[in-house]
Formats: C-alpha cells, sequence, structure tokens
C-alpha cells in the first residue's frame, strides 16, 4: 500500500536540479526540469549505484556523476546504449507542496 | 540471470578485440576482469614503429582509452603480472599478491622476444622491440648515443632500423641470411629492400651471425662469427619472439610452442581459452593481427554461447610499415616443376612484381615498389579464380583488364563486394559499404568505429576514404568538423567564436542563437558552454551551477560510495604546524576515514559525507585554509622545491614563485585541470617537465616550459622560452595561461591544445609578440577579479544551502503513525 507523503515545496528544487529525501526504503532523488515538471526516482544508479541527485539534469532525464550513464526520469530506463533501471516514485503537486507515493504500511508492521 | 565472471590475463590486441565482439554479442553474461602486465591500457602494437619514427604519438594509437573500461565496468590491473593459475580453485594470482576467483579465464599472454643466447644479451644497453616500454628505451638511446646494431633482418627488425634512423642513429642492420626478409620475400625483391634500406643510410651486413655482444659494464660492441668487431651503444634483438606458455604449462594445461587450442580456442581444460600469439591451433602460433582477430572472434563467440563458431586458417599478407618503402606479399613463393610464375622489373622504377601460379592460380605474390594490387591478387588467390583469360596483362594490375587504364577511384569502385578492404580485421567492401549507408557515416571515424576497418595499421585507409566518396559522393567531407554533442552539429571551435561574434551570454541564449536541437542540451554540452560563457564574459556572465559537474558544483570530490573528499590549498605546498593541527581536529571532529599527501604536494580528507561539508569548511576556514579546487577544471597546484631558501644547487626563489603564481592564478577556471611546478634548478625535484606549465630556474633566469603530460598520457614538456626575471615569468605563465583559456576545447588538456594550434605559433604570440602578451595577461587580470572568492567560505556563509541538506527525512516514528 502507498501513501501520499507530503515531502516539500517544488520551490525547494533548483530547476534542472534535484533533492533527496530520506525514506524509510533508501534515498529517493526528486527532480525538477526546465519546465517544473517533477520526478522522483531511487537515487542509486543501475550500474554502479552513484547518487542520481547529483548529476546534470537535462530534458527529462539525468547523467550519473560516476560513470556518466543516462537514466530517464519518467520510466527510471536507462538511455542509450546501457541497460539497467531504477525504480521510480509517483508524486502528485498540489499547490506548490509535493506528495510522494511511499510505502509506509509494509515499515510501521515492522 | 547470475553474471558469470570472466577473468583475462593480458591486454593486448587480441582481447580488446574480443571483449568488443563479447559486449556486442551478449553485453550482460560476464563480469569482466583484465591482468595486464603492462601499466597501462590497450593500445595498437603494430603502431610502434610510427611511434618510434615520430609519425606517431602513444595517445594516437590507443584503441581502448580508460573510459572504456568503465565503461564496460571492467577491473583493469595495470601493471599486474599473473604469476599462478589455481585451476582447483579457479583463481588466478597476480605478482602483487591480488588473487581473484573466474568461472571462464581467457590465457593472451602474448608473446616475448626471443633474445639469442650468446654472452652479454643481458648488458645494459641491449634491447627487445616489443612494446612501449622498448620504444621509449630506444628514443632514451637515441638522445644521447650514436651507434645502434638492429640484429634481425625481418620485419620488425626493419621497423626499428628505420625508426632508429629518422631519430638520427648511425645503424646498422645485422642478418644472418643471404638476403633481407627472406621468409616473406624472394631473394631478388630482398635485393630490392636492401639497396632502399641501405640508400636511407642503413648499413645493411647480411650473412652475419652474432657470436658475442662486448662490454664491461653497458654494450660497447657487437663480435660476428667472422671476427669483426663492431663498435655499438645500443643493440636492438629483433630475431623472433616465441609464444608465453609457461603459466598455462605450469598450470598443466597441454603446451607445444604455445598454449594447445580446439578450433574453438579452448585448452585442455575446457573452462579456460587462450588466443593471441601464446596460443596454437591448427599446429600454427601466428604473430600478424588478422589471425589474432579472428582468434578472438571466435572466443567472444564461444563464451557467447556459440559452441560452432571455429578458426579457419588464412594467408596474410605481409607489408612493412616504413615509410617510402613498399613491400607486399602473401601465399607460396617456392618455385617448382608444377608452378610457373610470371615477373615484371622496372629497374629504373624500382619496380618488382612476381605472381607464382600452379594450375592457372595464383598461389603466391611478391610485389616491391608498386603495391597497389596487392588486395587484388590476394582476392583472386582466395577465391582460386582461374587466370589464364587475363594471363597475359595479369602482372599489370586489375586497372589493365579488359581496356584501357582506369582511374584509382573506379578501380575502387570496381572491386567486387566481397573483395578484402582491410587485411588486419578481415573487412569487405561490402560490409564498409553497407555500413556507411545503413548506418549513415560520414566520416573515416565513424566508419573505424562502426566496421573497425583501417583501425589497426591503417594502410587501407586511403581505400576506405575512396569507399566513403563514391558511396557518399559529394556530401562526403573529409574535413568535416566533429561536432561537440549530439546536440548540435557545430564543432567547439565554432560554438566558442559564434558565442563572440553574436554576444551570446546565456546557455539559452547560445541554444536558441545556434539552434540547438534539445530543449535543454545534455550533460556533455552544459558544461562547455558554461566555462566558454564564463571564460568569455567574465563580469557578465552568471555562472550557471546546474551546468556543472558535481564536483564543481558542491566544491569537492564525489568519491564511489557517494562521500566526497577535500582538499584545502597549501601554497606552493608549504605548510605550517598550525596548519597542519587545523587539519588534524578536523579530522578527528568528523570522523574522517581516511587522510592522504596528494601528488600535488598538498592533503586530501577522504570520505566526508555530504551535510559535513559545510561544517568541515568553516573549520577550515577558521585556520586560513580556501579550498584547493582539487576539483575544478581550473586551476590546481604548484608543486615546488625548496629553491635558494635551503637547497645547496637552487638558483632562485622557486618556493617563493609557486607561491606567487598560485596566489595570482588561484580560482580561475580552464577548459580542463591545469597544473604547475616551479623548480629551483635543472635537478627539476618539483617534475616541472611533465606539468601543464612549468618553470625551470637556472642562473641567467627562467625557462618557461609547456605541454607536458603525465596522467593517461605521458610526454615531457615543450619549452616556450626563457626570461630573466621573476616578474616577466609571472607575465608569460599568465598570458599562456590566458591563450589556452581562450583557445581550448572543454576537456581539452594544455598538451592537446598546443599540438592543434601548433607550438610555433604559441611561441610567436606569447613570445615574439609583445603586445599580443600584454593582451592576453590583462584580460587574465580582469577576469581574475570576479573567480578569485573563496567557494568554501561562500557555502560556509549560507550559499546554495540546499545541495548539503537532504529536503526531507520521512522517519519511521511518521510512518507508524
Amino acid at each position: 500500500m502507498n501513501d501520499w507523503v507530503e515531502i516539500g515545496s517544488i520551490n525547494d528544487i533548483p530547476r534542472r536540479g534535484a533533492r533527496c529525501v530520506r525514506t524509510p526504503q533508501g534515498k529517493i532523488a526528486v527532480f525538477r526540469t526546465m519546465e517544473d515538471q517533477i520526478f522522483a526516482i531511487e537515487d542509486h544508479c543501475p550500474h554502479k549505484g552513484g547518487p542520481l541527485s547529483q548529476g546534470i539534469v537535462h530534458g527529462a532525464s539525468v547523467t550519473c556523476p560516476l560513470h556518466n550513464w543516462v537514466i530517464s526520469l519518467e520510466t527510471g530506463k536507462a538511455l542509450g546504449a546501457d541497460e539497467g533501471s531504477v525504480k521510480t516514485v509517483a508524486l502528485r503537486l498540489d499547490g506548490d507542496r509535493i506528495f510522494a507515493a511511499l510505502e509506509l504500511v509494509a515499515v510501521a508492521a515492522e | 540471470m547470475k553474471k558469470q565472471k570472466l577473468i583475462i590475463i593480458g591486454n593486448g590486441m587480441a582481447p580488446g578485440r574480443a571483449l568488443e565482439h563479447l559486449f556486442e554479442q551478449a553485453p550482460h553474461a560476464y563480469d569482466v576482469t583484465i591482468f595486464n602486465a603492462e601499466p597501462r591500457v590497450n593500445y595498437d602494437r603494430i603502431m610502434l614503429s610510427p611511434v618510434l619514427s615520430g609519425e606517431k604519438e602513444y595517445e594516437e594509437i590507443i584503441i581502448h582509452g580508460d573510459g572504456w573500461y568503465i565503461k564496460h565496468g571492467i577491473m583493469l590491473y595495470k601493471g599486474h603480472k599473473v604469476i599462478n593459475i589455481d585451476r582447483q580453485a579457479k583463481t588466478v594470482t597476480s605478482d602483487a599478491g591480488t588473487t581473484e576467483t573466474y568461472d571462464k579465464l581467457l590465457i593472451a599472454t602474448g608473446s616475448s622476444p626471443f633474445m639469442l643466447p650468446v654472452p652479454g644479451n643481458n648488458l645494459p644497453g641491449v634491447l627487445s622491440y616489443r612494446d612501449l616500454d622498448d620504444v621509449r628505451a630506444m628514443l632514451l638511446a637515441a638522445q644521447s648515443r650514436a651507434r645502434a646494431i638492429v640484429i634481425g633482418g625481418g620485419l620488425l627488425g626493419l621497423e626499428a632500423a628505420a625508426g632508429l634512423k629518422s631519430r638520427d642513429m648511425d645503424v646498422t642492420v645485422l642478418h644472418v641470411m643471404p638476403t633481407l626478409m627472406e621468409r616473406q620475400l624472394d631473394p631478388a625483391a630482398g635485393y630490392l629492400l636492401e639497396k632502399a634500406v641501405e640508400q636511407r643510410g642503413i648499413r645493411v651486413m647480411t650473412k652475419a651471425s652474432t657470436k658475442e655482444i662486448i662490454g664491461e659494464k653497458k654494450v660497447e660492441g657487437v663480435l660476428l662469427a667472422d671476427g669483426t668487431t663492431l663498435p655499438a651503444d645500443l643493440v636492438v634483438m629483433a630475431v623472433g619472439i616465441r609464444p608465453n606458455s609457461w603459466l598455462a604449462k605450469e598450470a598443466g594445461l597441454d603446451c607445444n610452442r604455445g598454449i594447445l587450442t580446439d578450433a574453438g580456442m579452448r585448452t585442455s581444460d575446457p573452462d579456460i581459452f587462450a588466443i593471441g600469439e601464446c596460443a596454437e591451433v591448427g599446429g600454427q602460433c601466428y604473430g600478424l593481427v588478422a589471425p589474432l582477430y579472428e582468434m578472438a572472434r571466435v572466443v567472444a563467440a564461444q563464451l557467447a554461447g556459440n559452441n560452432e563458431a571455429a578458426f579457419v586458417h588464412s594467408e596474410t599478407p605481409t607489408k612493412l610499415k616504413v615509410t617510402g618503402i613498399n613491400v607486399f606479399s602473401v601465399g607460396d613463393l617456392a618455385e617448382g616443376d608444377d608452378r610457373q610464375e610470371i615477373v615484371l622489373r622496372d629497374a629504373a622504377a624500382g619496380v618488382y612484381k612476381r605472381l607464382v601460379l600452379k594450375d592457372d592460380r595464383i598461389i603466391g605474390t611478391v610485389l616491391y615498389g608498386e603495391t597497389s594490387d596487392g588486395a587484388w591478387f590476394h582476392d583472386l588467390t582466395k577465391k582460386r579464380t582461374d587466370i589464364s583469360e587475363m594471363r597475359d596483362t595479369l602482372i599489370f594490375g586489375q586497372s589493365y583488364q579488359g581496356g584501357s587504364p582506369l582511374d584509382p577511384m573506379a578501380a575502387v569502385a570496381a572491386l567486387p563486394d566481397d573483395a578484402e578492404i582491410c587485411g588486419c580485421n578481415g573487412i569487405c567492401k561490402g560490409k564498409i559499404t553497407g555500413a556507411i549507408t545503413g548506418k549513415s557515416l560520414t566520416s573515416l571515424d565513424d566508419v573505424r568505429a562502426h566496421t573497425k576497418a583501417s583501425a589497426s595499421c591503417g594502410s587501407c585507409t586511403g581505400l576506405v576514404e575512396q569507399l566513403l566518396s563514391l558511396t557518399l559522393g559529394d556530401s562526403y567531407n573529409p574535413s568535416a568538423v566533429t561536432p561537440m554533442c549530439s546536440c548540435t552539429d557545430l564543432g567547439h571551435d565554432d560554438v566558442r567564436r559564434l558565442i563572440v561574434a553574436k554576444n551570446l551570454k546565456s546557455i539559452p541564449a547560445v541554444m536558441q542563437e545556434l539552434e540547438w536541437k534539445t530543449s535543454c542540451g545534455c550533460a556533455k554540452c552544459r558544461p562547455a558552454l558554461n566555462y566558454y560563457l564564463v571564460a568569455d564574459w567574465p563580469d557578465e556572465y552568471a555562472d550557471d551551477y546546474q551546468s556543472r559537474f558535481i564536483n564543481e558544483r558542491v566544491h569537492a570530490n564525489i568519491q564511489k560510495d557517494g562521500t566526497y573528499s577535500v582538499v584545502p590549498r597549501m601554497w606552493g605546498g608549504v605548510t605550517s604546524s598550525k596548519e597542519l593541527r587545523a587539519i588534524a581536529d578536523v579530522v578527528d571532529k568528523f570522523d574522517i576515514p581516511a587522510v592522504k599527501v596528494t601528488g600535488g604536494q598538498r592533503i586530501d580528507m577522504l570520505g566526508i559525507k555530504k551535510e559535513d561539508l559545510p561544517a568541515v569548511w568553516a573549520d577550515l576556514g577558521k585556520a586560513g585554509f580556501v579550498s584547493g579546487q582539487a576539483y575544478a577544471k581550473g586551476l590546481r597546484t604548484v608543486k615546488t622545491c625548496v629553491g635558494t631558501d635551503w637547497c645547496r644547487f637552487g638558483t632562485q626563489d622557486s618556493t617563493g614563485l609557486g607561491i606567487r603564481i598560485e596566489k595570482f592564478m588561484w580560482g580561475s577556471w580552464t577548459p580542463a585541470k591545469l597544473k604547475m611546478a616551479v623548480s629551483g634548478c635543472p635537478r627539476n625535484c618539483a617534475e616541472a617537465t611533465c606539468k601543464d606549465i612549468g618553470i625551470i630556474c637556472v642562473d641567467s633566469g627562467y625557462e618557461i616550459h609547456f605541454a607536458g603530460a603525465a596522467g593517461l598520457d605521458i610526454k615531457g614538456t615543450e619549452v616556450l622560452g626563457l626570461v630573466k626575471t621573476e616578474d616577466e615569468a609571472l607575465e608569460h605563465v599568465v598570458a599562456l595561461a590566458q591563450m589556452y583559456r581562450e583557445q581550448g576545447r572543454y576537456l581539452e588538456r594544455i598538451y592537446k591544445w598546443a599540438k592543434r594550434v601548433g607550438l610555433d605559433e604559441i611561441r610567436r604570440q606569447i613570445m615574439g609578440d609583445a603586445q599580443k602578451r600584454k593582451g592576453y595577461f590583462d584580460r587574465f587580470v580582469f577576469s581574475q577579479k570576479f573567480a578569485q572568492v573563496d567557494p568554501w567560505s561562500e557555502r560556509v556563509s549560507g550559499v546554495d544551502k540546499h545541495e548539503f541538506q537532504p529536503m526531507a527525512t520521512i522517519g519511521y516514528a511518521q510512518a507508524a503513525e
């Protein structure tokens, strides 16, 4: 079960940039594109685990800072010749507030 | 599916090619680890001769740069020689003590040069001709030594001799047989070759058997069996190679001359393969590149699961890579009752052609002087074409068949699709033209990347270019520029020029005016554009941090686990107890796991959590430290020695000058990193002669050096010029840096820029034109007004706070509610 959890304001993220959110399932990276679209994916490159939140954001994709894999923010899939993918996290924007669909029940049940 | 572990011993051309095939066919089947006894990446060994003769640089013959290994997730142990294979445990162990486990093992240990077993063969000054280290040793010897003797008049020996001659050595070739290259050439061609070699000023002695290499502590000469003594300062042995199979032998694999394999390149252990010069397949060991690449193709298919792939023997033509001497030879050249021959000699033109025929088919070809029909003759042999119809004109070549001579372009056009163009890689015409149209290739580099044609020895480059031009017509432009990235068709130089010409002062403006094909660029072009704008409009452009690589965005170096390292400036490498104490305190307070002294004479603190960075900088700042910009495409360090302050040899205050330069230039952004050094005397303890810019102090002043490299490439510096005073030294160095800042392409180190624009042009502008120099200097000084802000103290005071804190922490307490 996913719950919508408020994680901050869109204004907290620079355009063509990202911020991290720590969750019990690990870090997720929340991106804001040039056109103010927002996306969230695991902060862990499928290649060698690089922190994608630290990469350069271009269009709706990010280039990993460790070895330049390009990951689609929409699908979480590696673009170009590389193969691999990261989990995406659904986001909802309410005014300037961002809500993320996070799995909290499983954790709560522990 | 779990990946299997593939270990490769050896990193030469054969395993490199095998991996390319493997990644194409089964990209995720294996985790690959390579042990390379040579401390470097995979380079084109066939091109060592052009490196020796100075026609090419080492960086031009690299096949796979470091980036390739990273991209494919390959663990490459450079400089590790494997000393043991344990087949029971399935492990290999290197001389450095590293042990790794394998599922599949590929042995590609190549061959060793054969050293004649004569007394003195281990004296200093006796070299083999096998790898880059041999070439470097020869080049070093060529600088100071006069007389070289090359033992061996085969392919390698003659290439070595020509290379040493072009480095102005006095060269003699000793060959034990009556004619040169007797294994590939018949005596007539061997004689012509000998004349041509001698015309270049190389002495040739045939039937010369070496008895002893004489010398006390180093080589002094060679004693022949007939009693002749020849003086020599350098002896190069090029008498043959022997497969490197001892490792396999010790591991109990079946070996003969080489490591025995079946046609699938599998050794007597089903999990172990062998390819390259160390392998023996079908009773034969190979040394030319074409069959080695065929082995690579087979082993890759086998590793990818195709058990059918099998190695098939084929004849490989021999070509000599000595500029101006054209020799081509292939097949069976022996005479016999059932054989006939066609010979053409033109003494004046130095041409000799001989075809050996059997049953109306060509079985052997030797061409000397005029070799352009070699591929055609070889093709006729391979296809067993009956030549009786064209026998009268056969020797004149393909253009003369059926009428008037054709121009070379028409000759290429007339070749059938299955005619071999690139012998090294076995690439035929149809494959090249098919790739050009099918993959929309437009340049020689494209064709090389997609088909490998002309990517090895390069002797078919002309043919490939003709094919490009035939296939593409007028749209083929050999001098076309490489675009910056796929977002634009413009090259770096055009973009830089247009930024200034069109007065473009922001990244969106550049993308709009220069018609970028993407809405917001990519990770290649955005950092480049940001640098160009910073460099061209220092006062007006607002630096776009979102277009900077993470290290420059947060002013620290990202590590593989996502933590950061921090390097404060230590001006000229000089520090104090107070500074060291402050560093020690920071390390303790923030529990920093590793502290290391860098090559640039300062201290690196590694493993710092991102959130801690501002607090770490605050403490360092209190002790007077500023950012060392160890992450920047900008001024890094100015290494110094202790100069006249302490050293009994020092000629000038090198420490003081180094600190002065660093304080003057810190904070400046450059196309790629800029590392400098100042040495107080020609003993050069600060190693200034491999830096981007270096200064060697001498009694009469300051010798300014530039364009060195000591990373992926190793290159000594070039001399810019000598100046008399410290002020002049500073002005020249700064002007040079500014010229590079204005002209360099993003990520282009100063030595590559210098090579591109020409050393003389740089000397002319910086040493010879005071007005130009002053202009560069003034522009640098202006730009520094905006650049010299310590980024650490800025961030301590709150700039870019969002970079260092998570936006939110979703905790367990909240989750449990």
